[in-house]
C-alpha cells in the first residue's frame, strides 16, 4: 500500500530519447506561457510540481481501483445475505445501507479516520517511531468501499428482483441450488439490467475520492492545493484539476461501455 | 388399446393432495397415477389448478397436505434431495422460459454441467443430439431472442431432455404459439411420447390430447371430475361438468 512507488517509472530519466524530447518540448512551451502570458502551468515543467501531481494521479487511480471492486465484492455480499433467508442477515445488511445512505461520505470518511482510526492500535515503523495501523488511504478505501458498496446493494438488488421470476423457476426445475442460480443465471441477467445505474454510482464514488483531501491523503485534490499554495496558481491548477476529472471519469466510462458491449445479447433487450 | 396395467410400473403418484395459497384452496383432494411409458394429459378450465399442479410434481411449489411419490419418492420429504428430484422431473412451461444470455447449445448444455457435473464434451455431444432431433441443428448459435416461439420452445424441450428425465411435464406448452409452429412443438412432443418418455401435458389442444394421451384426467375448481381413456372421456363423458366443458372447447 505505497501509493507513490510506481512512480518510479514515470521520472524523466527513464523515458526514451523521444518521449523525454517530448516532454522537454511541451515544458519548454508552458514555460513561455508562463514568462509571455503569465499563465503557470508549473505541472507541466517544474519537475517537483509535476511529481507531487502524478504522485496525487496514482493515489486517486490507486483508491478508485480499490474501491470499486471493494464496493462491487461488498454490493454483491450484501444481496447475497439478504437474500439468503436468514432474519438477521437481512437485518444487518439493511442497518449497513441505510446508514451508508443516509449520511454525509465526509462524515463517514471522519468518523473512520479520527474516531476508528484513534482506537486502533499503533505499530512500530521501524524507525523507532509509531506509525497508525491503518494509512489515511487505507481509511479512504474503507470508507468510500463501504459508502459506495451501500449503494451497490440497492442497484443490485433492484437488478435481481428484475429477472424474470419465470426464468429463475426454469433454473430450479432444473436442479440448479441456490447459488449455482445466482453465479449462472440471475447475476448475469442482473448485471446487464443494472449496469446504467451501476455507471452513475461508479462515477460518482470516482468523483467523491476527492473527499479524501479532508484526512490529509495525498490524493489530486490535495497534491494540487499544495501545488497552488507555493507556486501561486490557483486558476491555472483549477483547470488542470477539472480536466484531470473529466479525463479520469472518461476511462471508467469507456471501460464500463466496453464491458457492456461484450455482455451485449443478441435479440436481447433490457 | 392397451390396458393401463400392461403399462410400466408407476412413476407418479399423487394421492389426496390439497394446496391453499393462503386461505385460497386451489387443489382439493386431487389424485392421479402415471405408469412408465404412459402420456396423460389433463385438461381443464382456466384456474383450475392444472399448472400449480404439476409445479407440486417436481416440488417448485409445496403442497398443503396429501401425498406426491416420483420414482417411489416422497417429494415432499424434508430429507429429500430436491436435486434428485429434479433430475427425475423435467418440466416446459408455456412461456419457454430459457436462459437469455446463453446461445440455444448452451441453453442445453448448461444444467449438466453444472447441476450434475457431466463432462463437458460428452454434455455438448447429447446436446447436439437433441437439438437435432427437435429440428434446430441450423439454431445452434442462435440466442432465445433470435429464435421463433416454436424454436424457442423446442430448446426448451431439449433442455429438458437433457438431464435424461424419468417423467416430462408440459404446462401449456403451445398456448402461446400460432397454428404453425404449435404444430411443429406438439410433432416433437409426439415422437418423444411415441419413444416411451413419461410425459404429463397439461394443454388445451383437444385434438391433440386426444391422438397421444393413454389417459385423460379432467380437472374443474381444484379437483379431478372424471378421467379415462381418451376415447371414453371424450367420447362419452359421464359427468354434465365434463361434457359442458367439452361442447365448449370442441
Ligand atoms: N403463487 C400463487 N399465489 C396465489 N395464488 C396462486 C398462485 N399460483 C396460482 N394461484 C392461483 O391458483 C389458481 C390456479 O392456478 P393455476 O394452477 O395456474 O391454474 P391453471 O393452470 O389450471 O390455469 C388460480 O386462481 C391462481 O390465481
Ligand atoms: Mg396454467
Amino acid at each position: 500500500m505505497d501509493p507513490g512507488a510506481p512512480l518510479r517509472c514515470v521520472r524523466d530519466d527513464v523515458a526514451d530519447g523521444a518521449t523525454a524530447r517530448q516532454i522537454a518540448m511541451i515544458a519548454a512551451f508552458f514555460e513561455r506561457l508562463n514568462e509571455t502570458q503569465g499563465l503557470n502551468f508549473s505541472v507541466f515543467y517544474d519537475a517537483f510540481d509535476r511529481s507531487r501531481f502524478l504522485t496525487g494521479l496514482w493515489t486517486t487511480s490507486y483508491i478508485c481501483v480499490v474501491a470499486i471492486l471493494a464496493s462491487l465484492l461488498l454490493g454483491l455480499l450484501g444481496v447475497w445475505v439478504a437474500g439468503s433467508g436468514s432474519r438477521l442477515g437481512r437485518l444487518l445488511v439493511r442497518a449497513y445501507v441505510q446508514f451508508f445512505r443516509n449520511t454525509p461520505p465526509l462524515v463517514q470518511l471522519s468518523f473512520f479516520y479520527f474516531a476508528v482510526g484513534g482506537l486502533l492500535p499503533t505499530v512500530s515503523d521501524g524507525f523507532g517511531g509509531q506509525s497508525p495501523l491503518v494509512s489515511g488511504t487505507g481509511w479512504a478505501i474503507i470508507a468510500l468501499s463501504l459508502f459506495a458498496g451501500a449503494f451497490n446493494v440497492e442497484i443490485f438488488r433492484a437488478g435481481i428482483e428484475a429477472v424474470p421470476s419465470t426464468t429463475v423457476e426454469a433454473a430450479e426445475s432444473l436442479g440448479y441450488t441456490r447459488l449455482q442460480l445466482y453465479i449462472h443465471v440471475v447475476l448475469p441477467l442482473a448485471f446487464r439490467i443494472c449496469l446504467p445505474a451501476l455507471n452513475n454510482n461508479l462515477v460518482n464514488l470516482v468523483k467523491t475520492t476527492t473527499l479524501a483531501y479532508a484526512i490529509g491523503v495525498p490524493e489530486l485534490l490535495y497534491a494540487a492545493s499544495q501545488i497552488w499554495s507555493e507556486s501561486f496558481n490557483v486558476r491555472e491548477m483549477m483547470n488542470v484539476l477539472l480536466v484531470t476529472y473529466v479525463l479520469l471519469v472518461a476511462v471508467l466510462v469507456f471501460v464500463m461501455g466496453r464491458w457492456e458491449r461484450a455482455m451485449r445479447i443478441p435479440g436481447y433487450s433490457t | 388399446m392397451a390396458s393401463r396395467h400392461q403399462l410400466g410400473e408407476p412413476v407418479v403418484v399423487v394421492a389426496g393432495v390439497e394446496k391453499s395459497f393462503g386461505s385460497f384452496k386451489v387443489l382439493k383432494d386431487v389424485g392421479l397415477i402415471v405408469r412408465r411409458g404412459e402420456t396423460v394429459c389433463i385438461i381443464g378450465p382456466s384456474g383450475s389448478g392444472k399448472s400449480t399442479l404439476l409445479r407440486c410434481i417436481n416440488g417448485l411449489v409445496p403442497i398443503s397436505k396429501g401425498s406426491i411419490t416420483v420414482a417411489g419418492r416422497e417429494v415432499n420429504d424434508p430429507r429429500l434431495d430436491k436435486l434428485s428430484l429434479r433430475r427425475d422431473v423435467g418440466i416446459v412451461f408455456q412461456q419457454y422460459n430459457l436462459f437469455p444470455h446463453k446461445s440455444a447449445l448452451q441453453n442445453v448444455m448448461m444444467a449438466p454441467i453444472h447441476v450434475l457435473k457431466q463432462d463437458k464434451a460428452e454434455v455438448e455431444e447429447r446436446a447436439r443430439r437433441l437439438l437435432a432431433k427437435v429440428g434446430l441443428s441450423d439454431k445452434l448459435a442462435s440466442y432465445p431472442g433470435e429464435l421463433s416461439g416454436g424454436q424457442q420452445q423446442r430448446v426448451a424441450i431439449a433442455r429438458s431432455l437433457a438431464m435424461n428425465p424419468k417423467v416430462m411435464l408440459f404446462d401449456e406448452v403451445t398456448a402461446a404459439l400460432d397454428p404453425e409452429t404449435k404444430k411443429e412443438v406438439l410433432v416433437t412432443i409426439q415422437d418423444l411420447a411415441a419413444e416411451g418418455m413419461t410425459c404429463i401435458l397439461v394443454t388445451h389442444e383437444m385434438g391433440f390430447a386426444r391422438e397421444v394421451a393413454d389417459h385423460v384426467y379432467f380437472t374443474d375448481g381444484g379437483l379431478i371430475v372424471e378421467h379415462g381413456p381418451p376415447a371414453e372421456l371424450f367420447g362419452a363423458p359421464r359427468e354434465e361438468r365434463t361434457k359442458a366443458f367439452l361442447d365448449k372447447v370442441l
